[in-house]
């Protein structure tokens, strides 16, 4: 039972950078929009979050950093996609192609630089609920406002009108155009949102999760975050669950090596992948889950003529 | 004056083979304004970068080197792009077959026989195609997206060499290090000219075009390929089974790869280490696309990525930037051809040239 607390804590920090980017890709798709790059959006939001942080001291100015590199990556993909018409699908890979060379480019004079540790905040009474208290509420801050950003995000998709007519342009982008809505504006702001969420769960990793920065650091949590909103079948509470679920699998290696089972490590590490593989399998073996419940128009491109 | 994309009454093919090239000029266009904005003399980083390496006949063998498994591994992915199989796992299935290709030349360490490097190739196409039929068979028999199962089965795999190299194949004579045995001669290709590191890799790869060519422009399983990637529906009413195609695609793009990864260990390395290739996985898909996903123009576009690789190791020796800017340079590649395709579909009209309409009516 002691052991549980720590373990369900650290599941929570580890699917953080996740929920960031799941949610954000969300909301892109849920507007038609398929956006594969978001590891490289990661990648490159986590460099500029660290980056920041490191020359300036201030970890929240490096966390906005790392959103607006996030959103300026988005931007290339969605003037390629939404205004030249390009492949979504190419155009993705191309994106995590880039941010992977990028980051990696930029982060070169990074690689040793330590950051000061910081950000924890334990919220009061709340943090002092016996289980609850220490699992929920003694984690960093941005830990909270991803939790803001899943209350809006629901908010918006199902209580707002501009977040219906976000699902009508993704689900009928001719019907929606034919009534007047600014289809590809409304897809670009989608995308810029995705970009920023993907870009702040990278500084999430880098700032606050790690703190470090090493060259491919996201390690194929961006493909992750887009199995995460497919096994969610697009729905936000789903995407938070599967976030955590998958936080907890990253982590059971040093739990598994704290508790003296002597498992091959390389094969602990190499669990939140193989994971992914059975949950897509899972979701997808009925077509109509997925026929269902993914946006129609999602990958296509659309010009109003 | 506003600008406005009008669509061609149909594809336009000239545009079709320019945009590449544009593509290229606009990715140097754009080095140049890296380069001055890094505080170089952008010409004598420009010579650095993509003259330098290539100066003699050293610097010539390095680059086909290094174009080898790209041109192999972008043929191979150009035949399930075709037909919209999207295989995007190419590093791990070069992994795999570098893995299994390590472990016949293990095996028979020391052998002299003629046989264990046809063997180590054939290994090394079985590795590829087994790695590359998970996503294969997930996609035809349970509906699974084979972007995502091939791109996490490069980390799978990548941890699995990791596993090998540290455990059960690692050198006992090594120090320690993760890396296995040396490979005898008898598992190392023969080199093609003295001197240098070209090997025969280089003439298999060559021999993939040739072979990517009659099977896609000239056979009619490519052209069932091809068609099943163009208009699906159509595919289906003539008969061509989606399935198959599926399969098809990724078993060829497995093998490529993994023949591309057992030429990494018997050629270069001549070694099993606990990293077999620089991307060239990944690399390869963007000399798929920029290649136009036909033999040929694959063939091209692997001469410049390759010399992309080199530029980059000048650049970190020369210029004192990190070699990482290889991967800058391959993703505007990219971009820019993607940009520049727009043009195959559609021209730029000036608004101003359209006529005015009719005051609107009120919709009804």
């Amino acid at each position: 039972m002691d052991n549980i607390i720590p373990i369900l804590a650290a599941a929570i920090a580890a699917g953080t950078p996740l929920v960031f980017a799941a949610l954000g890709e969300l909301v892109t798709e849920k507007s038609g929009v398929l956006n594969l790059g978001v590891e490289g959006m990661m990648l490159v939001g986590a460099i500029a979050g660290f980056a920041t942080a490191a020359t300036t001291g201030n970890l929240w100015l490096g966390a906005l950093a790392g959103m607006a590199a996030g959103a300026a990556m988005a931007s290339i993909f969605a003037l390629l996609t939404l205004n030249l018409m390009a492949n979504q699908v190419a155009s993705g890979l191309a994106l995590t192609l880039f941010g992977v060379g990028l980051s990696a480019f930029i982060g070169k004079p990074f690689e040793s630089v330590s950051l000061i540790k910081g950000g924890t905040f334990d919220i009061p009474l709340l943090s002092q609920i016996p289980l609850l208290g220490p699992v929920l509420f003694r984690q960093h801050v941005l830990v909270y406002v991803s939790w803001l950003v899943f209350g809006g995000v629901c908010w918006f998709l199902y209580r707002s009108r501009a977040g219906l007519v976000l699902r009508s342009i993704g689900e009928s982008p001719d019907s929606a155009h034919a009534i007047g809505y600014p289809v590809i504006r409304i897809r670009w702001l989608a995308t810029l949102f995705g970009g920023a969420m993907a870009g702040l769960g990278g500084a999430h990793l880098s700032e606050f999760y790690a703190p470090m920065w090493v060259e491919g650091m996201v390690a194929g949590r961006g493909w992750i975050a887009l199995a995460l909103v497919v096994f969610a079948t697009w729905r936000p509470a789903r995407v938070m669950l599967g976030a955590y679920l998958f936080g907890g699998v990253t982590i059971a290696q040093f739990f598994a090596q704290g508790a003296g089972i002597d498992v091959t490590a390389q094969l602990l590490s190499a669990l939140p992948y193989l994971a992914t593989i059975v949950v897509l399998v899972i979701i997808s073996r009925n077509v109509n889950t997925i026929r269902l419940n993914s946006p129609v128009s999602l990958g296509r491109s659309y010009r109003p003529d | 004056m506003r600008l406005r994309l009008e669509a061609r009454p149909e594809p336009s093919r000239l545009m079709g083979i320019l945009s590449p090239l544009l593509a290229a000029a606009l990715t140097i266009v754009a080095g140049f304004v890296l380069f001055s904005a890094l505080g170089k003399n952008p010409l004598q980083a420009f010579y650095t970068f993509f003259i330098y390496p290539i100066r003699d006949i050293n610097g010539l063998t390095e680059m086909l080197l290094k174009a080898s498994p790209l041109m192999l591994i972008g043929i191979g992915l150009a035949c399930g792009y075709r037909a919209n199989v999207w295989n995007i796992g190419a590093e791990g299935q070069l992994i795999l077959g570098a893995i299994f290709a390590s472990g016949v030349a293990l095996a028979y360490h020391g052998s002299e026989s003629r046989l264990v490097l046809p063997a180590m190739f054939v290994a090394g196409a079985v590795g590829g195609m087994l790695w590359a039929a998970i996503p294969a068979f997930l996609r035809v028999r349970f509906n699974t997206n084979e972007i995502l199962v091939s791109l996490m089965l490069v980390y799978v795999a990548s941890f699995l060499l990791s596993w090998l190299v540290h455990e059960p194949w690692r050198d006992p004579e090594g120090f320690n290090f993760p890396q296995s045995k040396q490979f005898t001669d008898s598992a190392l290709y023969p080199i093609l000219i003295e001197g240098t590191r070209l090997n025969v890799g280089f003439l298999i790869a060559l021999v993939a075009v040739a072979l990517g060519y009659v099977f896609l422009n000239r056979s009619f399983l490519g052209f069932q390929l091809q068609v099943a990637g163009l208009a699906g529906a159509a595919a289906k009413y003539a008969g061509f089974r989606a399935s198959r195609m599926v399969w098809l695609g990724m078993l060829v793009g497995g093998a490529c790869a993994g023949i591309a990864g057992m030429g990494e260990v018997a050629g270069p390395i001549g070694q099993l280490l606990p990293s077999v290739s620089p991307g060239y996985g990944f690399a390869a898909i963007i000399v798929a696309f920029v290649g136009r996903l036909h033999p040929i123009g694959i063939m091209l576009a692997s001469l410049l990525m390759s010399l992309l690789y080199l530029g980059g190791e000048a650049a970190q020796m020369g210029l004192n930037l990190p070699s990482a800017i290889t991967g800058l340079f391959q993703g505007m590649l990219l971009f820019f051809l993607l940009g520049s395709d727009v043009f195959i579909n559609y021209r730029i009209k000036s608004a101003r040239a359209v006529p005015v309409p009719a005051p609107k009516m009120a919709a009804t």
